[in-house]
């Protein structure tokens, strides 16, 4: 309290809010926020009380990352109040956030690449503005971080220079030495060590003692059961529930977090193909450190599910798959022929036939400013067998995706997001692909769309394509998926098929923890 | 010190680059290393210098100043009315060039930030304004300058050219000081990555302003002692000014993409451009030819500025 105890006129109400009685230090009321047709936050009411841990899990793309980008100022709702110790705000900048003691330690790391971690730590510091800089603050993020094992990084080194974790460490030094009133932690810890962990941990503790109140976002369950005073559980947009910890045990979160099944959602499985031809095997392949070691294979009709928590190295398999990597180690092999992929213009050569539905269909997957049709055409440039200007080529695909639009001359950015991403699958299918590697293709998509996407890949997939589909949502490699590979930390942990395909188990290996079990207890 | 280096090594490079064509350059003119001949090279260096100071605030945001030579001949026709006459008329003078300057940088960022239009569009708009007005100041060259302040800001001061010691004052007086302040780091903030320096809550649109309305004033600094060297106004001079000030910060290893580089850098680029010229001069090389080798040496320096790409292992980061 002491260091508060100068804090413009918002010191009288952290002594109410400390004794427990009324004003929650931040509630929101009705918060939505949308992205044109995409519902990120539908209706929720959420309060954080001050000394208090107030933990948020959910699924990606339930709406978390949202949340946190709403208290910090950096998104703005499209309705609902925000208020904080009563009274209500408009956060329309990070700035008006920080006034009011909202700090967000964010997932997507706030550190300029180009300057020292001293000039970082000194950038938006309390009592920073345009002229002179004195440095204030300075000592007690030096101390911070020396207490959270961070006292090699040199104040003079350039922040692009550092490894993750490290910079993970400054960010929250920075933070914390912002003297929030609310901290947020967005998996602020993903990429540090079980030790540096805990000396965070017990920072914010202290903090959480001297009355600050922390919102933590974290996928480990482990690093809750740890922390949380309070858990809220996020679900498509929604909160669920809010409860104390321990009222519910893991398995009852889990269920919270997955939702109801929506099986008639997903086409039926078909029965399993023992027999059918391999058309894509992959040894050892090894990236940078970043993927390591993976071996898999996938048979004609097979679909391949990928999963794992962000940058776990399954998105850069797939790009290095397509001949999007340098340098990278491991035999590919096509239908039992050993591919040489460096590129993707080899990647679609007819003897190899792979093709590739980017993670981000908006700068990847289309040219948004060109018409639907030279979209289209785009994939079949530059294979001799084919003309790319002969409008055949598409049309049964595009019958096939039910595409929606006013002319195929259109501009491709008048589609909704789902028809575009339609527009690049059905680019790739006129190549007539053996091996379909997509990257998260129904992100950000509708579920009627969704929907249509699971059958027409089932349906690919009866045709004879292999397919292999890198999915955040565990639904999608549950429900359409035959095989589901999870990786962490670069590697396979895990290999589930047939019944060992559960929620339970996916989730277990995305936090690499042995059984379900075991991280209900560990 | 090695630290240092290392941090620091684009300027380093510039910096050992630039001793080493001054030493070939004295080395092989007729007169040597004598105070007429440094002076002479000093004045030529500080108008570029200046000028690749202005391109450098603008680019280190992430952005690119084609009015700089624009702002330079409006200056210079301005300080052509202004610096002669009485003592207190030319004073007001002195303030009103640099101010115009930095008037001209406000309105290429007030259009930026505001309008939302890049920086390439605007100043090359406002560039055609500004020679527009020069022209109507001065449609032929002409005017004067007063010759005892001319003398005094291109001679020199017990043997040191006056313009070295300029160039002193600017990074000492005003760079070094100006790097420590927020915006000076702002600025870098903004060029690096500007969303980290929005979620850090940095007001990115007022160090959008500021950097731009500095390559003004810097843009008007330049008129202004270039109006000192030929002590006339000339409106035609804008375009090889802009186009050089480019070359010289992409020589002095600031990055067009923003957030790295220094003023000392842009400097350094400046005078290693201008001894080149100086150099070609005496060498020999037919007049004609020069331009052909001047672009070689500036195609050969941005191609070792861009080698980082061999380093990429992602063939997409290629091209972000």
């Amino acid at each position: 309290m002491r260091r508060r105890a100068g804090t413009r006129a918002a010191a009288p109400f952290i002594a109410i809010t400390m004794s427990g009685n009324g004003t929650p230090l931040l509630e929101m009321r009705n918060i939505s926020k949308h992205f044109g047709a995409t519902k990120a936050l539908d209706g929720v009411d959420f309060t954080c009380n001050a000394g208090e841990v107030h933990a948020v899990l959910g699924e990606n793309g339930a709406g978390k990352s949202t949340l946190m980008k709403l208290i910090a100022g950096v998104l703005q709702p499209t309705q609902g109040q925000l208020c904080v110790d009563g009274r209500e705000v408009f956060l329309a900048t990070p700035q008006a956030a920080l006034r009011q003691g909202l700090v967000c330690m964010f997932q997507e790391l706030s550190l300029v690449p180009d300057l020292t971690v001293r000039e970082n730590l000194l950038l938006g510091a309390p009592g920073a503005g345009l002229g002179w800089l004195r440095g204030t603050g300075l000592e007690k993020a030096q101390d911070v971080l020396t207490r959270i094992g961070g006292a090699q990084i040199r104040m003079n080194a350039r922040v692009a220079d550092l490894t993750l974790p490290q910079r993970q460490q400054v960010e929250i030094a920075k933070a914390i030495m912002k003297k929030p009133r609310l901290l947020i932690l967005d998996e602020a810890t993903s990429a540090l060590s079980a030790s540096v962990v805990e000396q965070v941990f017990d920072l914010v503790r202290e903090e959480r003692d001297s009355g600050t109140a922390v919102l933590f976002i974290s996928h480990r369950f482990h690093e809750i059961e740890a922390l949380a005073d309070r858990i809220s559980v996020f679900r498509n947009g929604q909160r669920v529930e809010t409860f104390m910890k321990g009222d519910h045990s893991y398995s009852e979160i889990i269920g919270m977090m997955v939702g109801q099944k929506i099986e008639e959602l997903f086409p039926p499985k078909s029965p399993a193909r023992e027999g059918s031809d391999v058309v894509l095997d992959v040894r050892n392949y090894t990236w940078e450190g970043r993927v390591r070691n993976v071996s898999l294979s996938v048979r004609r009709g097979q679909i391949l599910g990928l999963g794992g928590l962000d940058g776990q190295g399954q998105g850069a398999f797939l790009m290095g798959l397509f001949g999007l990597l340098r340098k990278a180690d491991g035999t590919t092999a096509i239908s039992g022929q050993i591919a040489d992929i460096r590129s993707p213009k080899d990647a679609k050569r007819q003897d190899v036939s792979l093709a590739y539905i980017p993670e981000d269909r908006k700068t990847e997957g289309l040219i948004l400013d060109q018409s639907i049709r030279e979209n289209l055409e785009l994939a079949a440039l530059g294979r001799p067998d084919l003309d790319a200007g002969d409008p055949a080529l598409y049309a049964g695909s595009l019958d096939q995706l039910a595409l929606k639009h006013g002319g195929l001359n259109l501009p491709v950015s008048s589609l909704s997001g789902g028809n575009q991403q339609k527009v690049v699958l059905a680019k790739w299918l006129a190549l007539n692909p053996r091996c379909l590697l997509l990257a998260d293709p129904t992100r950000g998509i509708d579920v009627k769309t969704k929907t249509q996407i699971y059958a027409i890949l089932r349906q690919l997939a009866d045709q004879g394509t292999a397919i292999v589909l890198l999915s955040t949502d565990y639904e999608e490699l549950i429900q359409l998926c035959d095989e589901t590979h999870v990786f962490f930390d670069g590697e396979v942990v895990a290999a589930l098929s047939g019944d060992d395909l559960t929620p339970e188990n996916i989730i277990a290996a995305t936090l690499n923890v042995a059984t379900p079990s075991r991280a209900a207890h560990g | 010190m090695v630290d240092y280096m290392k941090s620091n090594r684009r300027e380093v490079i510039a910096g050992v680059v630039l001793v080493t064509l001054l030493a070939t350059y004295l080395g092989t003119h007729p007169r040597g290393a004598s105070t007429y001949v440094m002076t002479i090279w000093a004045n030529q260096c500080l108008i570029l210098g200046l000028a690749a100071c202005a391109q450098f605030f603008a680019v280190v945001v992430r952005g690119i100043d084609l009015s700089v030579g624009a702002v330079m001949a409006l200056t210079n026709c301005i300080a052509s009315y202004l610096l002669d006459g009485s003592a207190v008329g030319i004073a007001m003078g002195m303030v009103a060039v640099p101010v115009a300057g930095a008037l001209c940088g406000l309105l290429n960022g007030l259009v930026i930030v505001y309008g939302r239009i890049q920086p390439i569009v605007v100043t090359l708009a406002t560039a055609s304004i500004f020679v527009g007005i020069a022209l109507l100041l001065r449609p032929t060259p002409g005017g004067a300058v007063n010759y005892d302040l001319a003398d005094a800001m291109t001679l020199d001061l017990l043997g040191m050219p006056t313009a070295l010691i300029i160039t002193v004052v600017v990074v000492l007086g005003f760079w070094l000081p100006f790097r420590r302040t927020g915006l000076g780091l702002g600025l870098y903030a903004l060029g690096s990555s500007e969303q980290a320096a929005f979620q850090s809550g940095i007001d990115t649109r007022v160090i959008r302003l500021a950097a731009f309305t500095l390559a003004g004033l810097f843009g008007g600094l330049a008129g202004l002692f270039y109006s000192f060297v030929t002590t006339t106004g000339d409106a035609g001079i804008a375009a090889g000014f802009t186009l050089n000030s480019i070359a010289a910060v992409v020589l002095g290893g600031v990055l067009l993409r923003g957030g790295v580089g220094s003023l000392i850098g842009a400097l350094a680029g400046a005078f290693i451009l201008k001894t080149i010229a100086s150099l070609m001069f005496f060498s020999g090389i037919p007049s004609l030819a020069q331009p052909l080798f001047e672009g070689m040496i500036l195609a050969a320096a941005i191609a070792i500025g861009g080698a980082d790409v061999l380093r990429a292992r992602n063939k997409l980061e290629v091209f972000s």
